[in-house]
């Protein structure tokens, strides 16, 4: 680790007589910066995607998990008893907070959309739902049920699972599709750099070979190299870290509640601690491609 | 220091020269003569590990270049001052950048200042030292060239042809700080075509020439 941090204190200081033994190229320059500000504009929209899908995943697993609907259906006469009998079960169940029977009129409102407002409710043999609240880490769905069929025998125990496990699959996977941009971000990086570095280490042939006829060793050739195209690939991706940072703010917001990845797109609170983590690790990332680069061709040339 | 042994080099296919030994010892003064394409460019390559052998060794301070590492390599050619046919400049640094370029990769460019001033005065190139070498005409490189192979005060200095583009009393200055190094205990080895630059050395120290001709090397001291 000390190693690791001197290596990169020691890169940033720099050696400025090292650094002119290597004469600057246009084109190599010119492209690393383009690339490490592309790359990292691409990195932004990815992670704040990744972030967004995150959020969307942890939302849906955490309000769908502690809710779930008790439905009753019985003959008129026996629903007052039965509602009365799986409320009891309920408060009686370990890891429920509260149970609660929907009012004649929630269930009406439930099902306006369907049916409209003028629904007799009375007239129609509409079940009754309970509406659960758990607590901690949740009740035990197989035993409520057994309890349920024992006691309450018209009670159906709907915990949301068969739709809640899709979605939250479903965003967990948009997730890892943003990491995976993110990878695939970072490896084309290398892979541009690499080229760009071999480009430079290729043109640059005659110098490196009166810098050894006069005594450089590999890692000074090597450094001055390396120290460029790392801190033409920090400063590249930091430009472009602070322009994707500002389009992803101006991107139009959403439902109040996030519930929309698309319209949740972007960086809340300490998501956007994430965006100083973009420039150094571009850097890295041109600092190993940049040295890999230039030993293989160093290994070639000698 | 440098010795070969039973040297062999060969071009694609072709032998330049078999069976070639020499040994550089701490304050001799060699020159090696022989007709154009004997050899002598890459004999002293071979001196300085630019190249190795098909056959036989070439040993730097008692290690074979052959299979020696990259940066051992180097370590040894900062004991050898080397002055290149074509001098071998970086083209975007000036001049005084370029004399002091041993000192710089070997991370004591702060000597340079101590150095620098004296050595171009001594070559004349004192007004040129902010010029870049393409700039600079033949006799000025190779001066140049010169300066920079002594900056680190090597133990042995080899020079390919140095006096081939500068005048008669330039030569005799740049031969008169290679006999000044000489009597330091530096081994000294050039090639060259200048039969009066070996007079000339003759005359001051003593001196072992060599020629490289028909694929061997001889002692020619007798017929100069």
């Amino acid at each position: 680790m000390k190693r690791a941090i001197w290596t990169a204190l020691s890169l940033l200081a720099g050696d400025a007589q090292a650094d002119r033994s290597v004469p600057p190229t246009g084109f190599t320059a010119r492209l690393t910066l383009f690339t490490a500000a592309a790359m990292a504009l691409l990195a932004v929209f990815a992670l704040s995607l990744s972030l967004a899908a995150g959020r969307l995943a942890a939302r849906w697993s955490d309000e769908l998990a502690q809710t779930s609907t008790l439905r009753i259906s019985a003959p008129a006469e026996q629903m007052a008893a039965q509602t009365a009998a799986a409320l009891e079960v309920l408060r009686t169940t370990p890891g429920i907070a509260s149970a609660r029977a929907l009012t004649e009129e929630e269930e009406q409102a439930l099902l306006t959309p369907w049916f409209g407002p003028d629904l007799p409710l009375d007239a129609l043999p509409i079940p009754r739902l309970i509406e659960i609240e758990a607590e901690g880490r949740g009740y035990d769905a197989t035993g409520l049920r057994a309890r349920l069929q024992a006691e309450v025998p018209g009670a159906v125990l709907d915990d949301h699972t068969r739709w809640r496990e899709p979605l939250v699959a479903a965003a967990g996977k948009l997730r890892g599709l943003g990491a995976l941009a993110i990878v695939l971000i970072g490896a084309s990086t290398a892979a541009m750099i690499t080229l760009a570095a071999q480009s430079a280490l290729s043109a640059n042939a005659q110098v490196i070979r009166v810098l050894r006829l006069v005594g450089a060793r590999d890692a000074y050739i090597a450094r001055a190299f390396v120290r460029r195209f790392t801190l033409r690939a920090l400063s590249g991706a930091a430009a472009g870290t602070v322009i994707g940072a500002i389009l992803v703010a101006l991107l139009p917001g959403g439902a109040e509640d996030g519930s929309s990845v698309l319209t949740g797109i972007g960086f809340s609170g300490a998501d956007w601690l994430w965006l100083p983590l973009i420039p150094p690790l571009a850097a890295a990332v041109a600092f190993a491609a940049t040295r890999g680069a230039a030993r293989r061709m160093l290994e070639r040339q000698s | 220091m440098i010795e070969l042994r039973d040297v062999a080099y060969s071009y694609g296919g072709g032998e330049l020269f078999s069976g070639l030994s020499l040994a550089l010892a701490p304050g001799s003064f060699h020159f090696l003569t022989g007709p154009s394409g004997a050899g002598k460019t890459t004999l002293l390559k071979l001196c300085y590990g630019d190249l190795v052998p098909t056959s036989g060794e070439v040993a730097l301070w008692g290690e074979p270049t052959t299979g020696m590492a990259r940066d051992g390599l180097a370590l040894n050619r900062r004991r050898i001052g080397v002055v290149h046919q074509d001098c071998q400049f970086l083209d975007h640094l000036p001049l005084g950048d370029n004399v002091a370029l041993p000192l710089t990769v070997a991370g004591r460019h702060h000597e340079a200042a101590a150095y620098l001033p004296d050595l171009l005065a001594w070559v004349g190139l004192t007004r040129h030292v902010d010029r870049r070498p393409p700039e600079l005409s033949g006799g000025e490189r190779q001066r140049a060239a010169l300066a920079r192979a002594v900056i680190m005060s090597p133990e042995v200095i080899i020079a390919d042809e140095p006096t081939g583009n500068i005048d008669w009393e330039m030569s005799q200055r740049l031969l008169a700080l290679l006999v000044e190094l000489n009597r330091m205990g530096k081994a000294v080895l050039i090639a060259t075509h200048d039969l009066n630059l070996i007079r000339s050395a003759k005359a001051q120290v003593a001196v072992r020439t060599l020629r490289l001709k028909d694929r061997q090397l001889l002692a020619a001291g007798a017929d100069l």
